[in-house]
C-alpha cells in the first residue's frame, strides 16, 4: 500500500512574527474548521490507495484553535483515510498558547509529537524579533507537555538574530540541551523580503559573518556533543527520533496539504492552494470555475533536479540506486561531469551508494543545488 | 501652387540655452499659423522621439513649413528650422544655421544669458544671420526682462529694447513674434535661374523612399527628374520627389527654387552619401564650387557594446545597421573581447550622442547592452614613426614601441555666477584644466575660459560642473586639437587574470586614484565565488592598488515549510539564471553592471 503523508495548514497567529513570511494572520478563526474539515473528507475519495503514514499540523500557529477543533479535524482524518499503525502525528505551537487541559486533550486527538518555536533563549533576542513569549513561558509549556505525556519533542531554535552575540547563542544551546529534547531545528535567520525585520534591518545590528559562521559550527559541535546528530542541513535528532514527515519532503513521497495555501505533491503532480480565503472556500467547495489551482505536472528532469536538490539536503545524501531506479539512468548519465566537478571543489562527496554534501557543501549548499538544475 | 515671391520667404531657427523655451515657442508658432489644432499638436509635433521629450532636449533638426498672414495684408511663408541643442552635435547645428537667414534669441527671462546661449548666438552671428531676441518666461515670479534686456545688449551687442516680452508656455506675445520674423528676418538671396546650389542640412532614412535629404536651395532650381550630384561625397542620383515640410509629414510639391527649404528624394539607399554640410548640384549644369563649412563629422567618443546575451550579436548588428541609416555620424566596426565576447567598438559625437544610441538600441531594439568605459582617440606615436589613432585601449602598443601619446584637447566656455567661479575653477584644475581667462559679464557672473582634456570631460563633468554650482554653471566646448600628454593604460586583473574590457587610458597623476576607485567599486560588484578574489589595476606591469573579495562562506536555503518546494526552487532558478547573466573569466564571474558601474567612478 502507499504511503500519504498529510499536511494541515492553520494561517493563524496571536501577532506575526517580524522575520516570517509564511502565509499567517491573526486569529479569525470564523468557520475555518468546517472549511478545511471539508475539504480534507471530500479529497479523500482520491487517496484510497493510500495509508497515512504523518500529519503534521503547521502554521502559523496551529494552537491558538481551541482544542475542539484539533480534535474535529484529527477525527474528520481518521474517519476518512486509512490510518498507519505507527504514523507520527506533530503540531506545531508558540510557547504560552497552551494549558495543561489543552495539551491532555492534544494526546487524546492523537498527537504523538509536538514542536515548540523557541527560537531563543534570551528574552531580549525573543523581544527584538516579535516573539509573544519569553523564555520563562517556554518553560513552562514544555514542562507542561512532558507532564502531560509528550515523549517526543522538538525545539526550533535560530542563530544570528538581531542582537545575538556567540556566547548568548551558546546559552541557548545550553538551555535547550539540558531539557533534553529528541528532536532540534536549528535555523540560521533569514531576512526575507517583505518582513518588517527586513524593512528595518538596518536599525538591528546582527552578529557579523565571523559570528554568524561561529554559532553555525558550534551548532554543529555543540548539538553532537550532546548526542544529537545531524540529518539534514537544520535537523538535529536523539537516535530514533527523526522527523518522518520532513524526510518526506526530501525523499519526495506524497504528500497532500490542507488548508489555505497549502502544498501538496501526490505522483509527481505539485499543487498550491489558494492564499485569499473567499477563494479557498470556492474551491473547497468546488466551484472549479472560480478557482483551480495550478497543477504542475513535474516532468522527468524537473523530477531528477528535485531529486537531486531535496535529496542532497540530508546528510545522508541521494542514493544512486535509487536514481537509477526511478530515472531508468545512473546520475553521471543526467549530470554530466557535474558531481565529478562538484567532488573536485570539495562540495560533494560520493561512495559506492550515495553522494552527499561536504562540510564545505553545506556551507554553501544553494551553489551546489543550482548546479543540478537543468538549463 | 502658385510660385513664391521669393520676398515673402522667411527661413529662420530658434536659438537658446537647454530649458529656456525653444522648443515650446517653436510650437507655439506652429500652432498660432494655424497648421494644426492644439489637440493635433499633442499627437503629431510633439510626439516626435520619445527620448527628446523625455530628456526635453532636441535631437533630430525640424523643420516645418507656416504659412502666415501678417497685419501688412500678405501672406508670408516661414521655413522653422529646429535645430539641436547639444554641444554634442554643433556641426549639425553650424549646417542648419546655415540654411537660415536670421534667428531668433529665445532668452530665460529669469536665467538670462548661459554659455551655451553664447555659444549659439556666436555661431548665428558667424554664419551672417539676423538675430533678434525674445525674451521668454516673462510670467514667471522672478522673470527680470529688463535686466536680460541690458545683458543681451551688454554682452552679445545686439538690439533689444524692443525684444517681445513672452510666455511661449502660455501662449503670451506670440503674435508679437510672428510680427518680428516678419520685420526683422530677411527674405532669402539667390537667383533661380543659376546653377543648382542646394546645401544638405539634414536626412532621414525612410524605407519606401530612401533617403530624403534636407535641403536649403541657396541658387538654382530642383524638380522630379534633375540628375544631381553630392559635390563632397561625390553621389549622384535622379530625383524623385521634391517637397516642404507639414506638421509631422512631408508635402511634395513642384519644384524647390532659390530661397527655398524643402526636402528631395532620389532613391538614395544610404545617409552616408547625403552628409550634412554637403552641397547637391545638378549634374548637367554644375555651380562652379561647393557652399562653404563642409567638414566631415568624426566621432569624438568611442566604446564598446556588447550584447549581454551573447546569442543577440545578430541582433545587434541589425540595429546598428538600421540606426546609421539615419545617422551618419554613428560608427561601429566588430571588435572582439576576452570578456565580453564578440560586439562593437562604437564611435559618437559625445556622450550624449552614445547615450542616446544605447537608449535607443535598448527601447527601441529590445537589446540588452554591455557598455564599456568610453575614450577619446588617442593618437599614439611609435618610436618607428608609426602613428596609431587609438580608439580601443587594448590595442596600445607594447610601451617600449611607443614615442610619446597625445590627447584631444578642448576650449571650454564655463559661464558661472561669481560666487561659484572658486569651486569651478578647483573642478577645473581637479580635471586637469589650463586656465585662459575670466571675463565678467556683469558685476554677478563671469565667463571662464580653460582647456580641458576631452577624456575628464566625457564621463561626468557637466554633472559635477552642475552639482558644484547648484546647477547655475552653464558649459560649452569645442576641440581645439592634439596635445602631449604623460598617458598610460589601466588594466584590471581579476584573481591574476587581465580583463581586457575593464582596461582604459588615463593620465599618469590620475592612476593612483581611479585604480583605486575601479577596485573598490569592483569589490562591491563581484559576487563572493567559492574562492577568494583579489582585484588589482596595474599599470605596466606594475600592481597600484588591490581589494580583495572574500571568498563565499555561506549561501543556505532557508526552511523548506510545508513541502512548499516551488518557491524553493524559484530561488535555486533565480541564482542560476544570475550566473547566465554573468560573463567567465578565467574561473571568476563579473556581473554584466561590473562593466558598467566603472562609468561611474566619480560618484560623490
Amino acid at each position: 500500500m502507499k504511503e500519504l503523508s498529510i499536511y494541515i495548514h492553520i494561517p493563524f497567529c496571536i501577532r506575526k512574527c517580524l522575520y516570517c513570511d509564511f502565509l499567517s494572520f491573526p486569529a479569525e478563526i470564523g468557520n475555518y474548521v468546517n472549511l478545511l474539515c471539508r475539504e480534507i473528507s471530500s479529497s479523500a475519495p482520491e487517496y484510497q490507495q493510500y495509508q497515512v503514514v504523518s500529519v503534521f499540523l503547521g502554521g502559523g500557529t496551529p494552537s491558538v484553535l481551541p482544542a475542539m477543533d484539533i480534535s474535529l479535524i484529527m477525527e474528520t482524518i481518521r474517519d476518512n483515510y486509512r490510518i498507519s499503525q505507527d504514523i507520527e502525528v506533530t503540531m506545531e505551537m508558540n510557547p504560552g498558547t497552551v494549558d495543561e487541559d489543552k495539551l491532555r486533550q492534544y494526546i487524546t486527538a492523537g498527537m504523538n509529537r509536538i514542536s515548540i518555536g523557541l527560537q531563543s533563549a534570551d528574552d531580549e533576542e525573543l523581544l527584538r524579533i516579535g516573539r509573544i513569549h519569553d523564555y520563562q513561558t517556554f518553560l513552562r509549556t514544555y514542562e507542561l507537555a512532558r507532564r502531560v505525556g509528550f515523549h517526543n519533542i522538538n525545539i526550533d531554535i535560530m542563530s544570528a538574530l538581531p542582537g545575538q552575540s556567540v556566547v548568548s547563542y551558546e546559552r541557548t544551546l545550553r538551555a535547550v540541551t539540558s531539557l533534553e529534547p529528541e528532536h532540534i531545528s536549528a535555523y540560521s535567520l533569514i531576512l526575507e523580503e517583505g518582513t518588517p525585520l527586513y524593512e528595518r534591518q538596518y536599525e538591528y545590528s546582527f552578529p557579523t559573518e565571523e559570528e554568524d559562521r561561529e554559532m553555525y559550527s558550534l551548532t554543529k559541535d555543540f548539538l553532537s556533543s550532546c548526542g544529537y546528530h545531524r540529518y539534514e542541513i537544520s535537523n538535529y535528532a536523539r537516535e530514533g527520533y527523526e522527523c518522518c514527515h520532513n524526510k518526506v519532503y526530501w525523499q519526495r513521497g506524497d504528500y497532500v496539504g490542507f488548508g489555505l495555501g497549502a502544498s501538496s505533491m501526490v505522483r509527481n503532480v505539485r499543487w498550491k492552494n489558494p492564499e485569499d480565503l473567499t477563494l479557498y472556500e470556492a474551491y473547497v467547495y468546488r466551484q472549479e470555475d472560480m478557482c483551480v489551482p495550478d497543477r504542475q505536472i513535474l516532468t522527468e528532469k524537473e523530477q531528477m533536479e528535485e531529486y537531486m536538490f531535496l535529496g542532497l539536503r540530508m546528510m545522508c545524501g541521494v542514493n544512486r540506486q535509487g536514481f537509477a531506479r526511478t530515472f531508468g539512468r545512473q546520475i553521471e548519465e543526467a549530470y554530466g561531469e557535474i558531481p565529478d566537478r562538484l567532488c573536485r571543489q570539495g562540495l560533494l562527496a560520493q561512495d559506492k551508494n550515495n553522494m552527499m554534501l561536504t562540510e564545505l557543501g553545506i556551507d554553501v549548499s544553494n551553489y551546489v543545488f543550482a548546479q543540478f538544475l537543468f538549463d | 501652387m502658385a510660385a513664391i515671391d521669393q520676398s515673402k520667404i522667411r527661413n529662420f531657427c530658434i536659438v537658446a540655452h537647454i530649458d529656456h523655451g525653444k522648443s515650446t515657442l517653436a510650437d507655439r508658432i506652429i500652432e498660432k499659423t494655424g497648421l494644426l489644432t492644439s489637440r493635433e499638436m499633442q499627437a503629431q509635433v510633439l510626439d516626435n522621439m520619445e527620448l527628446e521629450r523625455e530628456r526635453g532636449i532636441t535631437i533630430k533638426a525640424q523643420t516645418v513649413r507656416i504659412v502666415y498672414n501678417a497685419k501688412d495684408g500678405n501672406e508670408y511663408i516661414f521655413n522653422l528650422i529646429d535645430t539641436p541643442g547639444h554641444v554634442d552635435f554643433n556641426y549639425e547645428v553650424s549646417r542648419s544655421l546655415a540654411a537660415c537667414d536670421g534667428a531668433i534669441l529665445v532668452v530665460d527671462a529669469a536665467q538670462g544669458i548661459e554659455a551655451q546661449t553664447l555659444a549659439n548666438v556666436y555661431l548665428a552671428l558667424d554664419h551672417d544671420l539676423d538675430v533678434f531676441p525674445v525674451i521668454n518666461k516673462i510670467d514667471l515670479p522672478s522673470a527680470e526682462p529688463e535686466r536680460v534686456k541690458n545683458e543681451i545688449e551688454d554682452v552679445i551687442g545686439i538690439e533689444a529694447q524692443d525684444a517681445p516680452l513672452i510666455s511661449a508656455k502660455n501662449g503670451i506675445g506670440i503674435e508679437e513674434v510672428l510680427e518680428a520674423i516678419v520685420e526683422k528676418i530677411p527674405a532669402p538671396q539667390g537667383d533661380p535661374d543659376n546653377p543648382l546650389q542646394a546645401l544638405i542640412f539634414d536626412s532621414v532614412y525612410d524605407s519606401y523612399k530612401g533617403v530624403i535629404v534636407f535641403c536649403r536651395i541657396m541658387e538654382g532650381r530642383v524638380s522630379k527628374g534633375t540628375a544631381i550630384k553630392m559635390m563632397a561625397t561625390g553621389a549622384t542620383a535622379e530625383v524623385v520627389e521634391v517637397g516642404y515640410f507639414g506638421a509631422g509629414q512631408f508635402i511634395p510639391c513642384e519644384e524647390l527654387s532659390a530661397g527655398m527649404v524643402g526636402y528631395l528624394t532620389a532613391s538614395i539607399k544610404n545617409v552616408k552619401d547625403t552628409a550634412v554640410g554637403d552641397t547637391v548640384t545638378d549634374v548637367n549644369r554644375p555651380c562652379s564650387e561647393p557652399l562653404p563649412g563642409y567638414k566631415k563629422v568624426n566621432s569624438m567618443v568611442y566604446c564598446g557594446m556588447y550584447p549581454a546575451d551573447g546569442a543577440k550579436y545578430p541582433d545587434l548588428r541589425d540595429a546598428l545597421e538600421k540606426l546609421q541609416l539615419n545617422d551618419a555620424s554613428l560608427n561601429y566596426e566588430p571588435e572582439t573581447s576576452i570578456a565580453l565576447g564578440f560586439g562593437f567598438r562604437c564611435g559618437f559625437l559625445g556622450l550624449l550622442h552614445l547615450e542616446i544610441i544605447q537608449e535607443r538600441l535598448e527601447r527601441e531594439y529590445n537589446l540588452d547592452l554591455v557598455t564599456t568605459a568610453p575614450g577619446v582617440i588617442y593618437r599614439v606615436h611609435k618610436t618607428d614613426g608609426e602613428m596609431i589613432e587609438l580608439t580601443n585601449p587594448s590595442n596600445l602598443p607594447d610601451p617600449a614601441q611607443i614615442a610619446y601619446m597625445e590627447e584631444p584637447v578642448v576650449s571650454a566656455e564655463i559661464m558661472v555666477t561669481t560666487e561659484f567661479i572658486g569651486s569651478i575653477m578647483q573642478l577645473c584644475q581637479e580635471r586637469r584644466g589650463r586656465y585662459i581667462s575670466t571675463e565678467y559679464i556683469e558685476a554677478s557672473r563671469a565667463l571662464l575660459k580653460y582647456e580641458l582634456p576631452l577624456n575628464e570631460i566625457i564621463y561626468d563633468f557637466f554633472d559635477a560642473l552642475k552639482s558644484r554650482s547648484r546647477g547655475y554653471a552653464s558649459f560649452d566646448y569645442e576641440l581645439k586639437g592634439y596635445e602631449e600628454s604623460k598617458l598610460v593604460k589601466l588594466d584590471i586583473l581579476i584573481n591574476h587574470d587581465e580583463v581586457d574590457a575593464l582596461s582604459f587610458i588615463v593620465h599618469a597623476d590620475s592612476a593612483y586614484e581611479r585604480g583605486r576607485k575601479m577596485c573598490e567599486k569592483l569589490k562591491d560588484e563581484i559576487p563572493r565565488h567559492l574562492f577568494e578574489i583579489p582585484i588589482q589595476a596595474a599599470v605596466g606591469g606594475k600592481i597600484i592598488a588591490r581589494e580583495t573579495v572574500k571568498a563565499m562562506r555561506k549561501d543556505v536555503l532557508a526552511k523548506c515549510y510545508g513541502g512548499d518546494i516551488t518557491r524553493k526552487k524559484k530561488l535555486l532558478e533565480k541564482q542560476k539564471e544570475g550566473k547566465k547573466r554573468m560573463r567567465q573569466v578565467g574561473n571568476v564571474e563579473i556581473p554584466q553592471s561590473a562593466f558598467m558601474s566603472v562609468l561611474k567612478l566619480d560618484d560623490r
